[in-house]
């Protein structure tokens, strides 16, 4: 039976929920459903043990933030996709995207991915119109081998992020499934411009053609294009 | 290079545009030594296709020499002759694995845009829609090819461009339109649409054992051609084609019904000017007057099989005769590598001659010209075939 807590912190319910948390992640399930009232970031942090953590960063509401929080302006952007891919093991898919520097390969809106040695942070350099980019540090929340990696961006980025990518057998001669779950917030709203300056004007159909082009790499060992490719007058 | 662009609708032309690049390490470039028109090109033409752009270069009906190959392409030598299916399929994912390989699950680069409409993408096509990859076609002196090593045919010395261009498009169609009729000794197969698909499903039906084929369509030349190939034919202007199937098959009906017309059907008086006002405000992509009729004719128990293009809704679908008749629907673009080598042994061994569709071979040049007489059905027009390198006459 869940308790529920009436308290103002939600550290205890988090205790509680952990385990609802952690199937939901690492089971078959819809995610996002699950995480309808609770952020993502938050979700990662529990069952990877970092609550506390996590809740001594987002400290107490401020009265800017509640007032966002009810116009609604703070709602994360959460995506999750999913894609079976053929022939390719949980293991060895997990092993390419484990180096989170073949991301760009297959990631368009990501610039480089430099994974900073000896600890498990990275830095992200993503592509912003006009040429402009956009940086951040993130770090790996959860790293279960063949599994599950999930990250989380650090204090100070700014869109606010994290994910988490799961690879899972699918029934006998299936392949693998590839789940990806992401969301983004930006601290004090405005999340709107800041992921369409990243990501264009449709966030789900761009992880959506990451995560295809991740499954054409895998199962073909080239990306399909036509970029390039010859054409007649467009006017 | 020279090639054939779609400039808007019932409007191409044939521009100089930048030579094909190997893009992708799996790539060839094609030298073309005959294209043809298909009647789905005839779509792309008049309009009916979302996601065209102008400056596309169409065409999916391609062969010839192979002059350029990418890095991991091994089965094909620089020279060889080879035939180009008209579907993309990257030989490795799931689909291609159980040989559907007109569902590739990579080929198409848009997969979004009808995963959007259909819920999941099929394979990416050469010279089509956006929707299915906006791959530039082979209507053109060159051509790329992804997934070379999966996506060609070598053909053998003694054999004319004309034997063998339609393993491309039109004869594995027609011929898996007749496999998905589910033919059994004694059956008759009716047909409507006697257009290339039409004529080699026709074909194809004798070849896989049906006794009888009734082919039906109005024009007179198509009608003659459909006689020639064997089959009886109806002319839908002059009978009522289902009465007159009833008692052609001792009121049985066929035991399989064939709609190689699909979505641009002609049908006649109120449903066909309901099909062609609903089309036209793009509230339905599609007339489906044969689909109608094929479905109310075909016998109880029957098989419906669907080669012609769809793209969208349609409306009016007598969903009741199907389900209380107990029917069965076989459809799908064709998986054209899985008929490549058989298809080209019945080439080979005589079973079939695929030149007797041809009605016209013209200058790449003159291709224009071709839309015109292809769509409207002039100079007894039924397929044409286009050469790069022919100077017109």
């Amino acid at each position: 039976m869940e308790i529920k807590s009436s308290g103002t912190g939600s550290s205890s319910e988090n205790f509680s929920d952990t385990e609802r948390w952690g199937s939901l992640i690492t089971g078959g399930a819809l995610v996002l459903s699950g995480l309808s009232q609770r952020s993502l970031r938050g979700a990662l942090m529990a069952i990877a043990g970092g609550t506390l953590a996590y809740h001594g960063v987002a400290g107490q509401k401020s009265l800017q933030d509640t007032v966002t929080a009810a116009t609604g302006l703070d709602k994360p952007l959460r995506v999750e996709k999913t894609v079976t891919i053929q022939n390719k093991s949980a293991a060895e898919l997990y092993q390419y995207w484990h180096n989170f520097e073949n991301l760009p390969t297959f990631m368009k809106h990501l610039k480089s991915v430099t994974v900073m040695t000896s600890t498990n942070r990275s830095h992200w350099v993503a592509n912003a119109p006009l040429g402009n980019s956009v940086e951040w540090d993130a770090e790996v929340v959860n790293d279960l081998e063949n599994q599950l990696i999930s990250w989380a961006s650090l204090p100070g980025a700014t869109v606010e992020n994290s994910g988490f990518v799961r690879f899972q057998a699918a029934p006998p001669g299936r392949g693998t499934e590839v789940k990806v779950v992401l969301e983004y917030s930006v601290p004090g709203g405005g999340l709107t411009a800041a992921i369409a300056s990243l990501f264009g004007e449709n966030p789900e159909q761009q992880v959506g053609d990451d995560l295809r082009r991740f499954k054409m790499l895998m199962e073909t060992g080239e990306i399909a294009t036509t970029e390039g490719q010859s054409c007649g007058r467009r006017s | 290079m020279r090639a054939l662009c779609w400039q808007g609708n019932n409007k191409v032309g044939v521009e100089t545009v930048p030579d094909p690049k190997i893009l992708n390490p799996r790539d060839a470039i094609i030298k073309i030594t005959s294209t043809a028109i298909c009647g789905s090109d005839l779509h792309l033409y008049a309009g009916m296709i979302p996601t065209v752009q102008k400056g596309d270069i169409i065409g999916h009906e391609f062969m010839g020499e192979v002059v350029e190959l990418g890095s991991k392409v091994n089965n094909v030598k620089i020279g060889d002759r080879v035939v180009v299916p008209f579907s993309i399929a990257c030989g490795s994912c799931f689909f291609c694995n159980r040989d559907l390989w007109s569902l590739c699950d990579n080929s198409n680069t848009n997969a979004w845009i009808a995963e959007t409409a259909m819920g999941h993408t099929p394979s990416g096509i050469y010279g089509y829609a956006h929707a299915l990859g906006g791959y530039a076609g082979g209507q053109a002196e060159y051509a790329r090819v992804p997934f070379a090593d999966t996506g060609l045919l070598k053909i053998p010395d003694g054999l004319t461009d004309e034997q063998v261009i339609f393993l491309t498009d039109i004869f594995p169609t027609g011929y898996m339109a007749a496999e998905n009729c589910n033919i059994q000794p004694g059956d008759t197969v009716a047909i409507w649409g006697c257009g290339p698909i039409g004529q080699f499903a026709i074909r194809s039906a004798f070849m896989l054992g049906a006794e009888r084929v009734i082919a039906i369509d109005r024009v007179p030349e198509r009608l003659a051609m459909a006689r020639a190939g064997g089959a009886e034919t109806l002319n839908f202007d002059e009978v009522e084609v289902g009465e007159a199937l009833k008692e052609m098959t001792g009121g049985r009906g066929p035991d399989s019904a064939m709609d190689a017309v699909g979505m641009e059907a002609h049908g006649k008086g109120f449903e066909g000017l309901y099909d062609k006002v609903m089309q036209t405000v793009k509230i339905q992509l599609d007339r489906a007057n044969v689909l109608r009729q094929a479905i109310v004719a075909v016998r109880k128990g029957g098989t419906v099989s669907l080669p012609g293009d769809y793209i969208g809704l349609v409306d009016q679908v007598p969903m009741g005769a199907f389900m209380n008749k107990g029917l069965t629907m076989k459809t799908g673009q064709t998986h054209i590598h899985k008929y490549l080598r058989p298809l080209l042994d019945r080439v080979q061994k005589g079973d079939i001659d695929p030149t007797f569709i041809i009605t016209h071979i013209l200058p790449l040049e003159q291709a224009p010209h071709g839309y015109e007489i292809f769509q409207q059905k002039k100079d007894s027009c039924i397929k044409i075939v286009l050469k790069p390198g022919l100077v017109a006459a």
